[in-house]
């Protein structure tokens, strides 16, 4: 059973089996604008929490995707390479951006739920 | 910031249209409607797009010494302006750079209308009073709302609204009712007009266009890409007053008889850049592949070593891939030339490109 964790940098996390898969909310995307390029990280990097993982970059400006805990990168969203606009269609399903294994589990306890993240973003 | 930030005069149309507000030059401005910027800039070019500029400014420029004021101020010929037409110009320091640039249009024998950006709109005008003080002529900052409507249906949008444009050409102004001022121009590339009105009047005229489903608000955001596009400058990013006309491929808006012998402030120190040739030049660059350039990312070479920098940079959505400008060294500065941009450590290919990168639709005749 997969378990969905928020934070208040605005990134969802879907956990399973030790793998967490990361991508940015709705709130997030609109408030990004449409996407024109995600820049992916490569598979096997290492990443402590609050590393850059992703750049996303909407028409105007570039944005940096914080890694919300330590772990290391299993997979990246390829696709998003010919449609960077699936975050902003399909933020929180086909818009993912990538996954990883967890280093620490213990550090999901500091994230929030759904209901704790709708009353974040208010 | 918060403290004075200025607000537009229409802003609560714009809350109601549901914008996104940041800040620029010091006022508060719609960024973003509900569309997004890729909708925003794709309809502008292929229907109508409504802008509120009215963080722009316009000053009336009067009096039997108005032309003479205006040729000291500006490399420009005053007087050889046709009644109604309009020329790009520029106020430069004695260095020849570049303080701000304006259209200056002729709405009379002594009398001129002069727009200028916003960031520099309080400079200006203390600029302009100063030299005014030695001309009979005098200065008057106009309180108006000041509306863009650009696109190839504008001026249909333009007559269902009951103002027509037939005559007017690109780069000509005039004034069709009073306290009006209205210009065939822009900052998109396309056809479209520039209106600045009395607030009463523009709140009537965005009703009736708002009305027409040709036409919908456009953001800062796209504003920007759209102009990226069309190879216009941004003042205080493409163009500052460590930039002169000639490094910055604008020399085409100074007449000739003007770059040799006007007394405008700065002509002595264009003319010896002028003689020297300009170490770097303004050009287009086209970022190899979908990832963008953005302004501040350093320039190089073949051989790695530094060859200038991009001062704008994003992707154009009617273009089609990222889109940028910027200055390299001289040499360099030839359609075709590759260089490399420093995006976060990694080396992106760049070609220099000529401009506008989607053509331009100006109705010129």
């Amino acid at each position: 059973m997969a378990t969905t964790y928020f934070t208040s940098d605005h990134e969802w996390l879907r956990v399973e089996g030790g793998i967490a898969t990361v991508g940015i909310t709705d709130y997030a995307q609109e408030q990004l604008g449409d996407l024109v390029f995600v820049e992916l990280p490569e598979t096997g990097k290492k990443l402590t929490k609050g590393d850059t993982a992703v750049v996303v970059e909407s028409v105007k400006a570039a944005s940096d995707v914080y890694a919300p805990v330590d772990g290391e990168i299993t997979e990246a969203n390829g696709t998003l390479s010919s449609d960077p606009s699936l975050v902003n269609s399909a933020a929180t399903g086909a818009g993912w951006l990538w996954k990883m294994k967890l280093a620490d589990e213990s550090q999901l306890a500091g994230l929030m739920d759904e209901a704790a993240y709708k009353a974040h973003i208010g | 910031m918060t403290g004075d930030t200025k607000h537009l005069p229409l802003e609560d149309i714009h809350m109601a249209a549901g914008a996104r507000f940041g800040a620029f030059a010091g006022w508060s401005m719609p960024l973003t409607y509900p569309a997004g910027v890729m909708k925003e800039h794709l309809h502008t070019r292929e229907r109508a797009g409504l802008f509120d500029i009215s963080h722009m400014k316009l000053f009336e420029v009067s009096g039997p010494e108005a032309v003479a004021l205006l040729n000291r101020a500006c490399p420009l010929d005053a007087g050889a302006l046709e009644i109604s037409q309009s020329k790009l110009s520029f106020f430069l320091n004695e260095a020849g750079g570049i303080l701000d640039d304006l259209i200056v249009t002729r709405l009379g024998d002594i009398r001129f209308m002069v727009v200028a950006n916003a960031g520099n709109a309080v400079a200006d005008e203390k600029h302009l009073r100063a030299l005014a003080a030695d001309f009979d002529a005098k200065v008057e900052p106009l309180d108006r709302v000041f509306l863009a409507i650009q696109g190839p249906e504008a001026w249909a949008a333009l007559s269902r609204a009951g103002i027509e444009t037939g005559s007017l050409l690109f780069m000509h102004g005039v004034e069709p009712r009073k306290n009006w001022f209205m210009s065939r121009s822009g900052y998109t590339g396309e056809d479209g007009f520039e209106i600045g009105l009395p607030e009463a009047d523009a709140r009537d005229l965005v009703a009736k266009l708002l009305d027409d489903e040709r036409v919908l608000w456009i953001g800062l955001a796209a504003r920007d890409s759209l102009r990226l596009e069309a190879g216009l400058c941004l003042h205080g990013q493409d163009i500052t007053p460590e930039t002169d006309p000639a490094s910055a491929a604008l020399m085409w808006a100074i007449p000739k008889d003007i770059r040799a012998s006007g007394a405008f402030i700065g002509a002595d120190a264009l003319r010896a850049a002028v003689e020297r040739g300009p170490a770097q030049k303004r050009v287009g660059l086209k970022p190899e592949g979908r990832q963008p350039v953005r302004g501040g990312a350093a320039l190089f070479d073949a051989d790695g070593k530094p060859a200038g920098h991009v001062t704008s940079g994003g992707f154009g959505p009617s273009a089609g891939h990222p889109v940028a400008m910027g200055y390299v060294a001289a040499p360099l500065a030839k359609p075709g030339t590759r260089v490399f941009a420093d995006v976060r450590g990694t080396k992106i290919p760049v070609d220099i490109s000529s401009l506008p990168f989607t053509p331009h639709r100006y109705r010129k005749g």
